[in-house]
């Protein structure tokens, strides 16, 4: 077709049919476009003004600007570096056992065996339900004084008193970093498996006829094969991990070994109404996230224009 | 021989492990709903005298019926509304090249990459100003946050793979884009919206923070926030009988549903990647 024909099958206003076809795409981005601005745009930039101001839960219309007043208070407050230490180091040791355990598990159901759909079922469950239940089935486990993890430890004689799991601050952050890989590690376990499906048998059966060893075979083929996906996965998850609230919240609440930037910036808008000060934490752990998201993207690890192609 | 024998031991040994691991706080959390008073303090593996209190106490002193008709309403409507809004966006993300396409893209993967506590303050005002405090339609608009974003990345990753040669023909015979989207792309598209609306509806199922936060009665909790806040009938009775009891009654049709629908949550998943 030539361009003359393609100009009069695009008919009016002497519009090509690309800058046509422009058009009807931004009339059919509009309505998301709108629902977006509406339910995030504008309270992600209510939130950052009211991080310098004075306002008050009880009370949002009257507020004084007091300028950058919040955030020095924030930057001075060592509970909130606390904080972000405690956001940093759970976000790297639950990310970092997700993805040792997600391999593992995905390789084991990567194999050949009988049962094999069922087993990976089993495995989605954990994701599939709310991180409340999850958080409260395993507080209850957990719990000192009845909990059926404290019985099972003293009589295998593996400590002699119970420990406080949900109090003492190692044991909490402890507790849980182990709900959380529980709940997560199925959604890695997934992501990998998607990935080694997709690797070519022939090489395998190479190595086999070769005698390479399986772990030689694991770390010089299957590792390099499947690290794209898996980069892809630790930083979706990294990103998710470092605005962790729920699980917090139920299992260990004001706890303050457990306390994330999220949970710290909460309790100080909700619990102690103080929503200028609170969306100063707030936007702090935005700009966190953002960055994060920023470096990652220009680091070309995501190829968001591509990400059709990914799989 | 014998190692190969070994070999397969351990393998199972593992598998036996991973299952373990994954299953057994379902299976504790059944065993402590059955059981009430002293016996809930004891640890067994199997409840002495199994019972059903737990259960019915949570119908009666709680609006737990109420608590779950509210999180499928809320979870029903923020899924329809997201799957409706974003199918058009999707046609045109996935399959018309035009200027600022790529920035749209970034603009909603960064809006799922929101953590939910920056837009709190704002969305709290913006709900008590349109008078939803406290209500389920305020916490559909909530919702539309985490799952308005994650719909439409997901269906424009599906729109994408769909071949060229879909549209073609129809753009060359003169069919409207809503036309080759109604009639070419709808009718081939249910895989792709069962899998994105059911990932939307777990993540809506599921939120917590915004329910906590926007509403203020019993009786307009959804789910989670009520098993999060669940009291006993006196302050003394530890609840666990029955915050085990709701969390079964939670899980159970979860269960079902991933297992029926396991292969489109598979195939959502690989496509969004975006969240857990």
């Amino acid at each position: 077709m030539t361009a003359a024909a393609r100009k009069s099958a695009g008919g009016r206003a002497g519009l090509t049919l690309a800058q046509q076809r422009a058009r009807v795409a931004w009339l059919f981005v509009a309505p998301m476009l709108v629902a977006v601005i509406l339910v995030a745009a504008w309270p992600l930039g209510r939130t950052i003004a009211f991080s310098f101001t004075d306002a008050y839960l009880s009370d949002l219309e009257n507020w004084q600007a007091v300028g950058i007043a919040n955030y020095i208070a924030l930057f001075q407050d060592p509970l909130w570096w606390r904080a972000v230490g405690t956001t940093l180091l759970f976000t790297i040791v639950s990310v970092g056992l997700e993805t040792l355990l997600g391999l593992v598990i995905a390789l084991t159901l990567n194999a050949h065996m009988p049962g094999r759909g069922l087993l990976r079922a089993a495995v989605l469950i954990p994701w599939a339900i709310p991180t409340v239940i999850s958080a409260k089935m395993w507080g209850w486990m957990l719990h000192d004084l009845y909990g059926v993890v404290n019985a099972m430890l003293l009589k295998l004689g593996l400590i002699d008193a119970p420990w406080a799991w949900l109090a003492e601050p190692r044991l909490a952050f402890a507790a849980v970093v182990a709900v959380d890989v529980w709940k997560a590690t199925p959604f890695m376990a997934l992501l990998i498996l998607a990935a080694l499906q997709v690797l070519p048998r022939e090489i395998y059966q190479a190595g086999k006829v070769d005698g390479v060893p399986p772990i030689r075979m694991f770390l010089r083929v299957t590792l390099p094969l499947i690290r794209p996906a898996l980069l892809v996965a630790v930083i979706f998850r990294g990103l998710d991990a470092m605005r962790v609230f729920d699980v917090i919240y139920v299992l260990t609440g004001n706890n303050p070994a457990t306390t994330t930037m999220s949970v710290y910036a909460r309790q100080q808008l909700v619990d102690f109404q103080d929503v200028g000060y609170g969306s100063a934490a707030a936007t702090s752990l935005f700009l966190i996230v953002a960055m994060a998201t920023a470096i990652v993207i220009t680091l070309g690890r995501v190829n968001v224009s591509a990400a059709g192609e990914r799989r | 021989m014998i190692r190969r024998h070994l070999g397969r031991l351990g393998f199972y040994v593992l598998i036996a492990g991973i299952l373990l691991y994954v299953v057994f706080p379902f299976y504790w959390a059944i065993v402590s709903s059955l059981k009430t008073g002293s016996s809930l303090f004891q640890v067994e593996l199997w409840p002495g005298n199994p019972t059903l209190d737990n259960y019915v106490a949570l119908f009666r002193e709680q609006p737990f019926a109420r608590n779950i008709l509210n999180s499928l309403i809320v979870a029903v409507v923020a899924t329809g509304l997201s799957l409706f809004l974003a199918l058009t966006a999707a046609y045109a993300l996935g399959r018309i090249r035009f200027r600022g396409r790529t920035a749209m893209l970034l603009i909603i993967l960064s809006v799922s990459m929101f953590p939910q506590i920056a837009v709190l303050s704002g969305l709290f005002d913006l709900i008590r100003a349109i008078g939803l405090y406290d209500t389920l339609s305020g916490l559909v608009l909530a919702n539309l946050i985490l799952t308005l974003p994650f719909v439409t990345w997901v269906l424009t990753t599906f729109m994408r793979e769909m071949p060229r040669e879909l549209e073609q023909a129809a753009i060359v015979d003169g069919a409207s884009d809503w036309r080759i989207l109604t009639r070419v792309f709808l009718p081939i598209m249910g895989p792709a919206l069962s899998a994105s609306g059911l990932l939307a509806f777990i993540l809506a199922w599921n939120e917590f923070m915004f329910a906590l936060t926007f509403t203020l009665s019993t009786e307009q909790r959804t789910v989670p926030v009520a098993i999060a806040l669940i009291s006993g009938a006196t302050a003394y009775e530890l609840p666990w009988g029955k915050v085990m009891a709701a969390c079964v009654i939670v899980t159970v049709p979860l269960i079902v549903l991933v297992l029926a629908l396991q292969r489109y949550i598979i195939s959502g998943l690989t496509a969004g990647a975006v969240k857990g």
